[in-house]
């Protein structure tokens, strides 16, 4: 579960990107974040990955309080959470199957567990047949479902997405949010920040929607843009 | 993490090592510079000391006595001599023993074969606590009624004690200044890799991997640094050492000096250099890793 309770966060710069955010995500909810460009989208997960600190209100996720939280336990409060972003960002002289298994060397999995997880992670992203592929071998598309599968890899209670269609083409944008579904279906809370209308429209999710640091509207069903909206009790 | 995957981090630390060889081998370079001049100049001190301390044990100076004292007045002067400080033993030598040893050290001398012992003075022979207080204790044993001359070896034991203090000042000074310099650089070839891995490392903070496992990979990194330098210094030690020694066993000129051999000290040497290096090396990749791992 995540809770944030009257969160602001200040940039050192001074820049006010969130002003007092209270909200809560349930385990295996599916929540789409949306809003103009600077309404604090990403400051929101950078706070959620501890990337940051708020500078006023609580954070819970998944157990951990992020505000009082000791150091040397932001690692095992990472591991509950995968995030993706619009950039990929995998290890580009790493294959597919490496970029996997150095994810979960980094926590500490034996390597037979590894094996067996990453076939299973890479069947359910389909790229079973691709593991020993380079990224800049493989489309965009695909890449972000590397990406995917490597949020994945460790099992994490909820999945973060900032932009993950970003750099996509419309039909691949949707392959990848029909993918994200299917694992939220599975089990996984899922957060994805998005401002691509249409595509949020498709989905009948929970919309959560920003604007200069503020919750303007948090409603659950199809067409929250211009649609009707249900507005959530 | 469970345990430590020493594995792991050694693979990846050779790997890291081998990504910047250039790098690498500049920084063993200069840490095997270091561990050489800090060994050389040891090595020198120690045989210096060791030379020293020969001549501590085996050296004595020599008092004469009055020749107008009898056996008995000369015999008494040995009390006073021994309460003199720094003064380890007085050993009395009378004229006929005096004679003999003389006689004994010539032996294809015929000359010397029935030398009067009435040449020959009584003398003691002094050996002192510490020889670096030499010319003190030479003026204290002339001031005793009855001693009329002192002779001591004091430019050769001055000699010893310049050399191993010199060696020592300069070892503690190249010592302190090249290990900056080699932790240095072995710091700057770290966080070259660290620059290199910043994505891989954005990535393992970012799936939650301990700091504890980000840094190891730099820390063995840097250990294998260490160890490579040591290892190398340690032949090349060995080889400089054995040239010069064998230089100065065949040399005339310099038969004053014995050196230790260096099967003798292998051991320590050794120990000192892997100690060393890898002080050197784990001290450059914490200096280089610590600011960067902040979470
Ligand atoms: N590192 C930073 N330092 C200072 N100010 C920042 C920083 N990152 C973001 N900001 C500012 O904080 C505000 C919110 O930024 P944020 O990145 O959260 O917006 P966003 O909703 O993700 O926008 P976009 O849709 O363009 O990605 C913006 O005004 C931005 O300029
Ligand atoms: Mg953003």
């Amino acid at each position: 579960m995540i809770r944030l309770t009257d969160v602001e966060m200040q940039y050192p710069n001074g820049v006010q990107a969130i002003r007092g955010i209270s909200m809560t995500i349930e385990d295996g909810e599916f929540v789409f974040m949306v809003g103009p460009s600077g309404s604090g989208k990403s400051t929101i997960i950078k706070l959620l990955t501890a990337e940051v600190e708020p500078t006023a209100g609580r954070i819970m996720i998944n157990g951990f309080s992020v505000n009082n939280i000791a150091e040397r336990q932001i690692p095992y409060m990472r591991r509950t959470v995968g995030v993706i972003f619009q950039d990929f960002r995998l290890i580009e002289k790493k294959s597919v199957y490496e970029n996997l298994a150095f994810a979960m060397r980094a926590v500490g999995s034996p390597s037979k567990t590894i094996k067996n997880r990453i076939g299973y992670v890479l069947e359910l992203v389909g790229l079973e047949n691709k593991a020993r592929r380079l990224p800049s071998e493989l489309s965009g598309g695909e890449q972000q479902r590397v990406a995917i599968a490597r949020a994945l890899v460790n099992n994490p209670n909820t999945i973060i997405a900032d932009e993950p269609t970003g750099n996509l083409d419309p039909g691949r944008s949707l392959e990848i949010m029909t993918l994200l579904e299917k694992i939220n279906e599975l089990g996984t809370t899922m957060v994805v920040v998005t401002h691509e209308k249409d595509l949020v429209n498709r989905f009948s999710k929970r919309v959560v929607a920003l604007e200069n640091g503020k919750i303007v509207g948090d409603s659950t069903g199809f067409g929250y843009f211009g649609g009707a909206k249900s507005e959530k009790a | 993490m469970k345990k430590h995957d020493f594995g792991y981090f050694f693979h990846e630390g050779l790997s890291n090592m081998f990504s910047h060889g250039f790098m690498s081998f500049a920084a063993v370079g200069i840490t095997v510079a270091c561990l050489l001049i800090m060994g050389t100049f040891t090595l020198v001190a120690v045989n210096a000391d060791a030379n020293l301390r020969e001549l501590e044990s085996e050296n004595e100076i020599v008092a004469f006595v009055d020749e107008s004292y009898s056996d008995a007045q000369a015999r008494a002067l040995q009390s006073r001599i021994e309460e003199i400080p720094n003064v380890a033993s007085a050993t009395f030598i009378s004229k006929e023993e005096a004679t003999e040893d003389f006689k004994d050290r010539y032996p294809d001398e015929p000359m010397f074969d029935d030398l009067d012992p009435e040449i020959l003075r009584d003398r003691f022979a002094i050996h002192l606590d510490d020889l670096k207080l030499t010319g003190k204790t030479k003026e204290a044993v002339e001031q005793v009624d009855g001693i009329v001359k002192v002779n001591a070896n004091e430019e050769v034991s001055n000699g010893f004690i310049a050399l191993r203090n010199i060696a020592t000042v300069v070892c503690v000074a190249l010592i302190a200044i090249l290990l900056i310099v080699s932790m240095f650089i072995i710091s700057n070839t770290i966080k070259l890799t660290t620059f290199d891995r910043r994505d891989e490392i954005a990535i393992m903070r970012m799936v939650g991997a301990t700091n504890g496992f980000i840094r190891w990979p730099f820390v063995y990194e840097g250990f294998l640094i260490g160890v490579f330098s040591a290892v190398i210094a340690f032949l090349l030690q060995w080889m400089l050492y054995g040239a010069v020694a064998s230089g100065i066993d065949n040399s005339s000129t310099i038969q004053l000096v014995s050196v230790i051999p260096f099967s003798q000290m292998w051991i320590p040497v050794a120990a000192v250099f892997a100690g060393a290096g890898i002080l050197i090396g784990i001290g450059g990749s914490l200096t280089a890793i610590r600011r960067f791992l902040q979470v």
